[in-house]
């Protein structure tokens, strides 16, 4: 059996030789022209003017196109069509493309963009939560709310009660590989590649500006140098410039922001607030808690709907709450459109109610292990007759619940209670140094929460030699999902893995696909390959004229005899048995109204835990992870070296996240950390010193692929227990709650020591 | 004019007009070698590694996005296709990270493999410090490490060897010094000209301003500006002394300067950065000054054949502002190796590869229970590198207590008046810079104060 077995990354060999090729790679034809946008200076206001006559003049520039240029529709917005490809007389963020130029070279495309001049009647811009609140500027005619029980009754009569507010920071992406996209017009079709992690959008986008049907389009996607959502709908503006300058021009275009541009134009993960009041027992049990989720969506809606919805779909985490409420704002503002990012706004909402039970923990001086596990969802191994399961503040029973058991093997194996005490000890006999301990769980809902994303298509053809190619609407970014869906068709269909080719992702080869996104794409195209593959199999039976031939290991084995699956392949072919077929997937079961905020939107949960150690130096703020241990449920893992490294990955930048990305606007709107020498994503030594993972080996109770589990987005808020170490920490400089913000930077944890003791700095 | 180099093992030739083309440009656009990528251009992500050797044939991982292609000539270049053997045979380091899964979406690979191998032929196991200067957003890291420490004993492969060709090639609009008298001579004859050592900052008015620079001299082909003279109480160091060189001069007199430089950039660009460079360019949050000012140390500037020397504090006169004539240039610094007590503490979001939010660095003798001499210098606090007078004051000539370190701590205030930006706030910046002398005192004292020190 090919899954389970932790083989590499399908093109590891090709990445470590610098053969893997990614778009700005591919040997672009000799005429091949080069854009670059020219970006608005201003946060909000009315064009009054262009002077684009230098730009035009500027060595190289072979054409400059403004929004009365583009031929049909200015449109890269993957929702509400609110988002032009070029500024049509208004801008609305510092960074909105406003005109595009055509040149004979990226250095010449860059350099004539800079010369361009926008005349700009300004308007006050809304920059701010406070700003849109004031404003009444947002998305959807009012806020979501989605509520269980009786919350305020419960919080009036609850024995405790508390109250809090938690800002947090959004993230940019910084995936190595910048947005590119490369588009070569053919006799009759346009072929664009992107890095991308949904060419099917592309391939709309990109018709609607040609006006041409969508098959007149053709995206392909070999390799993305990481996505992580910021290349679900951000490569848009980008394919779609390619495409419409190459039809305006009748030559290959290519275009690739350089890095300051793609943070200053791209949107990134949602900062948000969350306020909460909590009321609660003397055990620290939730009576109810009310929370009200600000969301700064930036200026066209992109994903944000959905993303705000998935906040809230996790504001509950892994805790029954007898009465919930969850008030969510989705604000619109004058700064980047803020898009999918790795959890897409399940962090955001999960945060939050960590922090409530952190809160409660120090108010009532327990262990927040222990306020953790009292609060917990039953468990799954103890629902039974008498035994109801728990249910979501959105009406979904959980029957799959696990954290109990992982909770309980985490803490022991990783020797929570003595290090809990030894930390104490440290703290009493250190005062500049501090240090502190901190658990987190983390329950993730999988499947989109947009029913009809959730299926899936895939082409697989045997060879009459015996090799196979497979090819599905899934896009490979560095999860490895290439390899684990070729491990699922070499099981399948019983070959070797090297007889299996996974080909780029192409919509001419399977159409009408989802994004690469929701940590779905090895549940949902591992079932489409292999329903593929089945079919396959099935047709070949039937030629053996034996429903219970045995595929396994490149041999068939049928009525006492065995031949080569090469053989087989041959053999069928002269028979003129078809040896390509479709494969589908449709993800049972579910079923969601986000209106109402009722049903059941998730086909099942993913969960894990970890526990997170640092020390803070209390003068600077400075800190260091010093442990991190955590125990990861991928079911029955389809590959678990790949299901380690994403744990291990998602991990850190979920810590990077909390702590040192921070993202700073001025009073203008302009992003001052557009570069990686402003914007501090981890580097090398920021891991933990001691980094242990395992995987909580057991299979999903659901029928998924191989009884696996999705792996990409979950570890991603294993980064929470980190931030609730250092408020730990902080809690040992003095008496008071150190309510730390996000992310925690140096300066963040320095502040949060003067509130801890009290004093005026915080 | 031409340039020739070797790469990969063969010499090559490479035109060059501007004097500012890149090596990343180079490589990408003129040969077709694409396995070096292009992340940030601006030296900041390490995806553009290549490995560079030069005369002393060492290996060092540098940044091509910002490598001027002047710059590289007469020396050997390797790329990550160079890596392998030419039969295809896997450098250990390149089996090490299939083995290990050290790669995901593969973009910061080749980096990472070059920076890699340039280590593990230098026989490097502090694999935190010589990978800081190599961004990957999906590993975290661990993996790379993982198989940096299994690649670590295997032998470093014949293929490897470098032959550093070509003769150095010069213009007059694109000067290549051989010695700082013919840079005395030129500049003072283009005293508008820019001057180029390792471009760690110089690259990106090219990157990322889109500046035309000509005319434009390269310094690191001059020897004698690269020499460090030991003249037995103090080292003469060169302007053209990279960081990573000053780093051995200083290790086992200052091992706090020493730790403070290994978070100085990243490798690559520590290989690149000079300590002139870092001085001649003026900047209020460099590294380099505060420590040497700290120590006490003497400037050597020159124009033509004049030369004048004034302690480095007095050459930072405002923002942008330094005492520096028109075709005068920072030939050398003579740093003292007797400075007292000498600590670097280097404040920033991020620890490695990144700019300090502020830098304080002191220097307090203490004789007797009595303050003899105080030299306190910051980065961060003010337009310029700049000494803690009022600070100094208070504590000079009073007993080393916690009460005269506090006072002289609240003295400071008025030394600076910080600016916010989006390193840091003003008022962090203040009181951080006044906690970092009460870190000073407790650290003396022989307190725990170094988190990175600390384990679980």
């Amino acid at each position: 059996m090919s899954v389970t077995k932790p083989l590499p990354h399908d093109t590891a060999l090709e990445h470590v030789t610098g053969r893997a090729r990614y778009v700005d790679d591919i040997p672009a034809p000799a005429d091949c022209l080069h854009l670059c946008f020219g970006l608005s200076a201003v946060a909000a206001g009315t064009i009054t003017g262009m002077d684009l006559d230098s730009v035009r003049q500027a060595p190289g520039v072979v054409a400059v196109l403004t929004a009365e240029d583009l031929p049909h529709a200015n449109d890269v917005s993957p929702s509400a069509h609110d988002e032009p490809l070029l500024a049509d007389g208004t801008v609305h963020y510092v960074g909105q493309p406003v005109f595009l130029v055509v040149a004979d070279s990226h250095l010449a495309a860059r350099k004539a963009a800079a010369l361009g001049k926008v005349q700009v009647a300004e308007d006050t811009p809304i920059l701010t939560i406070e700003d849109a609140l004031a404003a009444d500027s947002r998305f959807e005619d009012g806020p979501r709310i989605y509520a269980k029980g009786d919350v305020d009754d419960a919080l009036a009569a609850a024995p405790h009660r508390l109250t809090g507010r938690l800002d947090m920071g959004g993230q940019e992406h910084f995936y190595l590989e910048g947005q590119v996209a490369l588009a070569m017009p053919g006799e009759s079709d346009m072929v664009v590649h992107s890095s991308s992690q949904h060419p099917t959008e592309i391939q709309h986008k990109v018709a609607e500006a040609l006006g041409v049907p969508f098959h007149g389009v053709r995206v392909e996607v070999r390799r993305m140098g990481g996505g992580f959502g910021g290349k679900e709908s951000q490569g848009n503006a980008l394919a779609v410039a390619c495409a419409v300058a190459a039809q305006v021009t009748g030559r290959p275009c290519k275009m690739r922001y350089d890095r300051d541009d793609d943070f200053i134009i791209t949107g990134k993960r949602h900062d948000a607030r969350v306020d909460y009041d909590a009321g609660f027992d003397d055990q620290g049990r939730i009576r109810a808690v009310d929370f009200t989720h600000y969301f700064r969506c930036g200026w066209a809606m992109d994903l944000s709907l959905p993303v705000a919805d998935r906040a809230m779909l996790h504001a509950d985490n892994a805790y029954d709450l007898p009465h919930a409420r969850i008030t969510s704002h989705r604000l619109k503002t004058n700064t980047q459109s803020a898009t999918a990012f790795r959890g897409f706004g399940g962090p955001q909402g999960m945060v939050g109610i960590e922090r409530v039970m952190d809160h409660i923990a120090h108010r009532l001086g327990l262990d927040p292990a222990t306020v953790r596990a009292r609060n917990y969802y039953p468990s799954a191994l103890s629902i039974c007759e008498q035994k109801k399961p728990g249910t979501t503040p959105y009406g979904m029973a959980v029957t799959d619940f696990i954290l109990d058991g992982m909770t309980e093997k985490l803490l022991a194996d990783c020797d929570y209670q003595a290090r809990r005490a030894a930390v104490a000890d440290w703290n009493a006999a250190n005062p500049i140094l501090k240090k502190g301990i901190a658990f987190s769980p983390v329950k993730f809902g999988i499947s989109f929460t947009l029913t009809q994303l959730n299926q899936a298509g895939a082409l697989v053809q045997i060879y009459s030699d015996g090799s196979v190619l497979i090819n599905h609407g899934g896009t490979e970014m560095g999860q490895g999902l290439f390899q684990k869906v070729a491990q699922v068709a070499a099981t399948t269909l019983g070959v070797a893995r090297d007889a299996i080719r996974p080909s780029a992702t192409a919509t001419d080869k399977v159409p009408n696909t989802s994004a690469t996104a929701a940590s779905s794409g090895s549940d949902l195209n591992g079932m489409a390959v292999r329903d593929a593959c089945l079919k396959l199999r099935a047709r070949l039976c039937d030629h053996l004229g034996d429903a219970d031939a045995v595929f396994e290991d490149g041999t068939v084995r049928s009525k006492g005899r065995a031949m080569s699956f090469a053989d087989l392949a041959q053999d069928a072919w002269a028979a003129r048995v078809s040896l390509s077929a479709t494969g589908f997937y449709a993800t049972p079961d579910i079923a969601w109204d986000r209106i109402k905020g009722q049903g059941r939107p998730f086909y099942y949960f993913a969960y894990g835990a970890s526990v997170s150690e640092v020390v803070i130096d209390t003068l600077t703020g400075e800190n260091r992870t010093l442990r991190v241990d955590i125990l990861h449920d991928c079911g029955t893992s389809l590959n678990p070296a790949l299901d380690l490294g994403q744990i291990e990955g998602g991990y850190v930048q979920g810590a990077g996240w909390l702590t040192t990305e921070e993202l700073v606007w001025d009073d203008a709107g302009r992003l001052r950390t557009h570069a990686p020498t402003t914007y501090k994503i981890p580097a090398c030594s920021d891991r933990p010193d001691v980094f242990n993972v395992a995987l909580w080996d057991a299979p999903n109770p659901a029928d998924t692929i191989y009884r696996s589990k999705a792996v990409g987005e979950p570890p991603f808020m294993h980064g929470i227990s980190t931030f609730l170490a250092l408020s730990d920490a902080v809690a040992a400089c003095g008496p008071h709650y150190p309510d730390l913000q996000a992310p925690a930077t140096a300066e963040e944890v320095w502040r949060a020591v003067a509130r801890a003791q009290g004093s005026e700095t915080g | 004019m031409d340039i020739s180099f070797s790469l990969n093992g063969e010499t090559v030739t490479a035109a060059v007009r501007s004097g500012t083309e890149t090596l990343l440009d180079h490589l990408r656009l003129d040969r077709g070698l694409c396995g070096t990528k292009e992340g940030c251009n601006e030296g900041d992500c390490g995806a553009c590694s290549v490995i560079v050797t030069g005369a002393d044939g060492v290996a060092r991982a540098m940044n091509a996005c910002i490598l001027f292609l002047p710059q590289i000539q007469g020396k050997a270049v390797r790329t990550v296709e160079g890596i392998a053997a030419p039969d295809g045979t896997a450098h250990p380091v390149q089996t090490a990270m299939v083995d290990h899964h050290g790669s995901q979406c593969g973009f910061c690979t080749p980096g990472f493999i070059t920076t890699m191998a340039a280590n593990h032929a230098g026989g490097e196991t502090d694999h935190d410090t010589a990978l800081a200067g190599n961004l990957c957003r999906c590993t975290g890291y661990a993996p790379i490490v993982r198989a940096a420490q299994a690649a670590e004993d295997a032998p470093v492969p014949a293929w490897m060897a470098e032959a550093p060709a070509g003769d150095i090639t010069s213009t007059d609009a694109i000067f290549c010094p051989a010695s700082a008298d013919d840079l005395a001579a030129w500049y003072a004859a283009h005293p508008d000209a820019t001057l180029i050592a390792g471009g760690t900052d110089v690259g990106l008015w090219v990157t990322k301003n889109l500046r035309d620079l000509a005319p434009v001299a390269f310094l690191g082909h001059a020897r004698d500006l690269a020499a460090v003279q030991d003249q037995g109480d103090a080292w003469r160091i060169g302007a053209g002394v990279t960081i990573a060189a000053l780093m051995d001069v200083v290790r086992d007199t200052y091992p706090s300067l020493h730790a403070m430089l290994a978070r100085y950039g990243s490798p690559q660009v520590r290989h690149a950065a000079t300590l002139g460079g870092n001085i001649a360019n003026g900047s209020p949050i460099g590294d380099g000054p505060p420590a040497l000012i700290a120590a006490g140390a003497t400037l050597h500037l020159r124009q033509g054949d004049t030369r004048r020397d004034m302690a480095l504090e007095d050459f930072f006169i405002d923002y942008g502002q330094q005492d520096r004539a028109g075709g005068e240039f920072v030939e050398a610094v003579t740093l003292p190796k007797t400075a007292p007590n000498l600590r670097c503490y280097k404040l920033s979001k991020r620890f490695d590869q990144d700019i300090s939010a502020v830098c304080g660095c002191f220097a307090v003798e203490i004789d007797g229970g009595i303050v003899a001499s105080a030299r306190i210098a910051f980065g961060g606090m003010a337009g310029t590198p700049k000494r803690a007078a009022a600070a100094e004051a208070a504590l000079l000539g009073q007993p080393w207590t916690v009460g005269v370190v506090e006072a002289a701590a609240q003295a400071m205030a008025g030394d600076f008046t910080p600016m916010s930006d989006m390193r840091a706030s003003a008022d962090y910046r203040m009181a951080t810079a006044q906690n970092m002398l009460r870190r000073y005192f407790a650290e003396l004292s022989g307190a725990a104060t170094d988190v990175r020190g600390i384990k679980a």
